[in-house]
């Protein structure tokens, strides 16, 4: 079934108790992401960017508000069932890479399929392994590569379960200049490919021109929601 | 909007094939590591199907060597010598029949000129009827019955250099040496040791002259059935007899019931020692899957958040510890039944038969089975924490670690831990009680060990000062930052020492208190048997070797026939009063005196020292005996001295301090009561040398055969002997513990290498030197060492105390020496190992290590 938004968010706040305190770190987030967009969000450190990517990924549960992701209320769900969800129609890709250490790079894309019980596992996770250009380093173990090879690996992993969603932290925090350039092309082609929505959080503002619109957070506010060139 | 059941079923069956493939592939890049965690179980299993095994090989070998054991179908017992209307009976079954008379006496051998106190075994008849008295040469065990010949014990032969053919003096009487005794029927080593045997023909016995007034002597009736006679049912039929006339009996059965069970209470106490040594291991791998679950959090969150469910993510790695478990447990089943080859070896002293040592599959499944059980048990703890690891750890590593602290499931944990130690001691030591406080002695030791783990941790940060040398507060802080190893490294290092030294404490104060008694001008030598008309010759004899007369004592043998006027036919038939009926069964030797000994204390009641004409005599009695025979002051007791009723009442009772070497008495009577009676003496005296010793005893013997000497000097070493052989045992089993706290130690200091490692590359990296950081490591272990070894050492004392004031009521004294030897010894160990197991990160590159190894 196809939704309009693929990620609909009402009223959002997250709080935090610390020392007696209650510390607020977003506060009253509104807004949806239309389905096959690409977006970034975008903001100073401790802004609360990340923390607004984990809950519209249904890493964390809210404290007030609503995170709809494909027609589904996240708020109402246990963590089980939003790991179902993560696994149905959820990709990520992180600033440090997380691959797991002790599966080789194509068993690191097969387990989101594997979750799913699909078949032919094998040959769509070289496929994909392919088309990010490692096809030959498929039985190496995240150690035996480079970080722009592990970041390769990781958009495969991210792409393997055909996602409705993406979700990007600094895809190229870790990488130099050179890599970063070409994780960037290389992710989205693939999105643009398969059609998925991307939402991407970071610092560099190169990064986030390059997506359809960005959404500044600022002190765990949403400051501005701009369309960008690639939008018109 | 659309809701989530419009557009999927969230709800997906657990797949556990998947689940094992990720356990598979998990495990590919940790396994040294995870079987490093598991190798502390191998050794707890491999004692524990080794005692299993051989427990029951035992089992078996005593259901088919029994028979020898006994020597006969039916053998009947006594203390004295049967009446006149027992003996037809005595006399009229079985269809071969033997008979032994056995007592201590002094033998002599002629060519030595030395004595000593022996076993003599009188035979007649073709005893044993299964098995053989084993001798050297082998027609001997026949031989010696046709004439004057003896058999005397191995040990006894090589001690004083006799040779087959000597001469030895029993009594009055010269016997020939036939041969060699290699093994009587069912005495183990241990016990020829305490009481070395010489078989003599029993047609000799009269004309030895020892069976006089008040020999302790023993008789026994051996009977060999060649029909289908069922001896057992038998024997039963005659018990009540039998018991009347102060007469037990033996059969093949009744021995297997009673060796099993003596044997297999023997197997439950080894078993325990095992089962601490696998609790250590246990202790060990709950730690390691700590550790290994906290190195974890990453992955397991990174699974989270590709859809893996908590039971999803828990159950990969439950499945990872049960595998390698299986791994553990069996690689330790089969080095248990390898180890249950040697056990015979060491329990040779103990064993009156040969046992067998067939691998026993059934211990081998045991084994398997209970290190499955216990690997999962205790790394549950730790694995629980798995299901409360957020994916949000992908976005921020130091989100939080694993933690079980608000986590209800984890006093399920703990209770199935619980359950799991009382269970398993209820089922070697068949009593809750039992299970109870052994539980609780262990959960006492283990608490103790790691509050002071924890004290200790915290006493270094509060006294720590900035102005140590930076080494020493490194050294110093390793024991309390994170992931420190303190609290594993001090139980199981604690527990090791704490075992062996309590040993070795036990084993000083037993030979120290016979030591003491010996020392100085205290009794280390006693004679026994003295008849009234030889007193004299033999107080003359000590006077001519200048020795004092510490002590002459009567003795009389009597009997009680009546409490209150209660008889022993009186008594319930049933077996609350078994305990009654030994008392009025028992043959009592009292004395007679008008004072009290330094040993003795009434605790109730009056002392009089003088009996009045044609009243009741006023006795004394021992509190145990009192109690055993629920005695209050003036009850009446009726004694029979040697077959003339005596009517006596209590007036006290006594505490006797039955440890000092002097002679104590159950009942004591006043002067002027027992003086006319059949009586002998015993005579206590000081000997200032073994070559004195040997003369006096030479010349006593010579004049009065029939007296018997002991030699407290022969005692201790005998009791040296024997504790030594206990203790190699326990030190054999407990060995276990040790090696098992090693592994641990080598394991934690293995894993905790993993932690160290970044800090010692960034230590290296910022210019530390090579000797710096072994210094460091060496100082963590040495405080690390010293304070385990301490809280051990202070364990031991507290149990040794315990047990010498309560067990063995005797004075307590620390054995200062082997203790600061174990100290030492414990501190280098560990040391040792620290450093040995940190030189991997101490002699590479750091970026090699860094590369390797994270």
């Amino acid at each position: 079934m196809l939704v309009e938004n693929i990620l609909h968010i009402a009223q959002l706040s997250k709080t935090y108790n610390s020392a007696g305190k209650t510390l607020s770190v977003l506060d009253d987030i509104n807004f949806s992401i239309a389905t096959g967009s690409t977006n970034a969000i975008v903001g100073p450190s401790g802004s609360g960017k990340t923390t607004l990517l984990g809950l519209c990924a249904g890493l964390d549960r809210a404290s007030a508000g609503e995170v709809v992701l494909n027609g589904i209320n996240l708020n109402n769900l246990s963590e089980d069932k939003r790991a179902q969800v993560r696994n149905q129609y959820v990709g990520f890709i992180f600033q440090n890479f997380q691959l797991l250490p002790t599966l080789t790079a194509l068993e690191n894309v097969m387990v989101p399929l594997e979750l799913r019980g699909e078949r032919d596992i094998r040959n769509r996770a070289m496929d994909l392994l392919d088309k990010v250009g490692l096809a030959g380093r498929s039985h190496h173990f995240p150690t035996q590569l480079s970080g722009g090879e592990q970041q390769r690996v990781s958009i495969a992993r991210a792409f393997s379960n055909a996602p409705k969603i993406l979700f990007a932290d600094e895809p190229t925090g870790n990488l130099d200049a050179e890599t970063g350039e070409r994780v960037q092309k290389l992710l989205f082609d693939l999105n643009q490919d398969a059609g998925t929505t991307l939402v991407v959080v970071t610092h560099d503002l190169e990064l986030a021109r390059k997506t359809q619109r960005v959404l500044s957070i600022k002190g765990g506010k949403l400051v501005s929601d701009e369309k960008t060139a690639n939008n018109l | 909007m659309s809701t989530a059941s419009d557009h999927t079923n969230l709800s997906r069956p657990v797949k556990w094939s998947w689940l094992f493939t990720m356990a598979w592939r998990d495990s590919r890049r940790n396994r040294s590591r995870l079987f490093l965690f598991i190798s502390s179980i191998v050794l707890g299993i491999a004692a524990l199907v080794a005692i299993y095994s051989f427990g029951y090989n035992l089992r078996a070998d005593i259901d088919s060597q029994a028979a020898t054991l006994v020597g006969a179908d039916l053998v009947i017992s006594g203390n004295r010598a049967p009446d006149k209307q027992i003996q037809p009976l005595l006399d009229s079954l079985g269809d071969s029949r033997s008979q032994e008379r056995n007592f201590a006496s002094m033998v002599y051998f002629t060519k030595s000129n030395d004595t000593r106190l022996v076993q003599i075994k009188a035979l007649q008849g073709e005893y044993p009827y299964y098995g053989s008295i084993e001798t050297t040469p082998l027609q001997a065990s026949t031989d010696f019955r046709k004439g004057k010949y003896a058999l005397v014990d191995a040990a006894l032969m090589q001690q004083y250099k006799a040779s087959i053919n000597d001469s030895l003096k029993i009594g009055k009487l010269t016997f020939k040496i036939a041969g060699i005794l290699n093994q009587a029927p069912g005495q183990t080593g241990l016990a020829a040791g305490v009481a070395p045997v010489v078989y003599i023909p029993m047609q000799y016995l009269d004309s030895t002259g020892l069976l006089g007034n008040g020999s302790r002597i023993s008789y026994n009736y051996y009977y060999k059935f060649n029909g289908k006679t069922d001896v057992d049912k038998l024997a039963d039929g005659l018990d009540d007899r039998l018991d009347k006339n102060s007469l037990h009996y033996e059969t093949i059965q009744t021995r297997k019931d009673n060796t099993g069970r003596a044997f297999s209470d023997l197997n439950r106490f080894l078993s325990l020692v095992g089962f601490i040594a696998l609790l250590l291991g246990c202790i060990g791998v709950a730690s390691a899957t700590q550790i290994y679950v906290r190195e974890k959090v990453a992955s397991i969150a990174i699974l989270r958040c590709l859809g893996v469910k908590a039971s999803e993510a828990f159950l990969i790695f439950l499945i990872q510890i049960a595998g390698i478990g299986l791994i553990g447990s069996v690689i330790g089943a089969f080095l248990g039944a390898a180890v249950q080859l040697v056990l015979p070896v060491v329990f040779k002293d103990f064993l009156p038969f040969e046992i067998t040592t067939t691998i026993s599959w059934v211990a081998v499944g045991q084994g398997i089975i209970l290190g499955i059980i216990v690997s999962v048990l205790f790394a549950l703890l730790p694995l629980i924490s798995i299901r409360n690891i957020s994916p949000l750890n992908t976005l921020r590593s130091a989100f939080e670690n694993a933690t079980t602290q608000r986590d209800p499931f984890r006093w399920l944990v703990y209770l199935l831990i619980l359950g799991f130690v009382v269970g398993f001691s209820y089922l070697q030591l068949q009593s809750w009680q039992a299970s109870a406080a052994f539980t609780a002695a262990l959960f006492v030791a283990f608490l103790l060990l790691t509050l002071t783990a924890l004290l200790l941790m915290r006493v270094i940060k509060l006294v720590m000062k900035a102005s140590w040398s930076y080494l020493v507060r490194q050294g110093f802080a390793n024991l309390y930052r994170p992931n420190n190893q303190t609290v594993i490294l001090m139980v199981s290092i604690g527990l090791s020492t704490a075992f062996i030294c309590l040993l070795i404490f036990i084993q000083a104060l037993l030979i120290k208190q016979v030591t003491l008694s010996t020392s100085g001008n205290q009794p280390n030598m006693i004679l026994f048997d003295i008849q009234t008309d030889q007193e004299k010759g033999v107080l003359n004899i000590t006077k001519s070797f200048k020795m004092p007369v510490l002590q002459q004592v009567p003795i009389i043998s009597i009997k009680l026939e009546s409490v209150n006027g209660k008889t022993a036919a009186s008594l319930p038939k049933d077996s609350t009063a078994d305990k009654m009926r030994r008392a009025y069964g028992y043959e009592y030797r009292v004395t007679y005196r008008n004072f009290l000994t330094s040993s003795e204390k009434i605790s109730e009641g009056k002392w009089i020292g003088e009996a009045k004409e044609g009243e009741d005599v006023p006795v004394s009695v021992d509190e145990r005996l009192a109690r055993r025979l629920k005695l209050k002051l003036n009850d009446k007791l009726v004694f029979n001295v040697q077959g003339t009723p005596m009517n006596t009442y209590v007036a006290s009772f006594r505490k006797v301090n039955w440890n000092k070497v002097q002679t104590n008495f159950q009942v004591v009577f006043p002067n002027g009561a027992l003086e006319q009676a059949p009586q002998t003496h015993v005579l206590l005296t000081h000997v200032p040398s073994s070559g004195v010793s040997a003369k006096y005893q030479q010349a006593v013997v010579k004049g009065y055969p029939n007296i018997s000497i002991v030699d407290l000097g022969l005692v201790l070493t005998i009791l040296d002997q024997i504790l030594d052989k206990i203790s190699y045992v326990i030190k054999f089993m407990s060995g276990f513990s040790i090696a098992t706290g090693i592994i641990v130690l080598i394991a934690s200091v293995r894993i905790s290498k993993y932690q160290r490692i970044k800090e010692s590359v960034l230590l290296r990296t910022l210019g530390g030197s090579r000797k710096q950081i072994l210094v460091i490591t060496a100082l963590e272990y040495l405080f690390l060492g010293a304070l385990s070894a301490l809280t051990g050492i202070v364990i031991a004392i507290a149990g040794s105390w315990l047990l010498a004031k309560y067990s063995f009521e005797i004075p307590f004294q620390v054995s200062y020496a082997p203790a600061g030897i174990l100290f030492g010894l414990t501190v280098a160990l560990t040391i040792t190992i620290g450093l040995l197991n940190s030189r991997g990160v101490l002699n590479r590159p750091p970026l090699e290590v860094l590369r390797s190894d994270t």
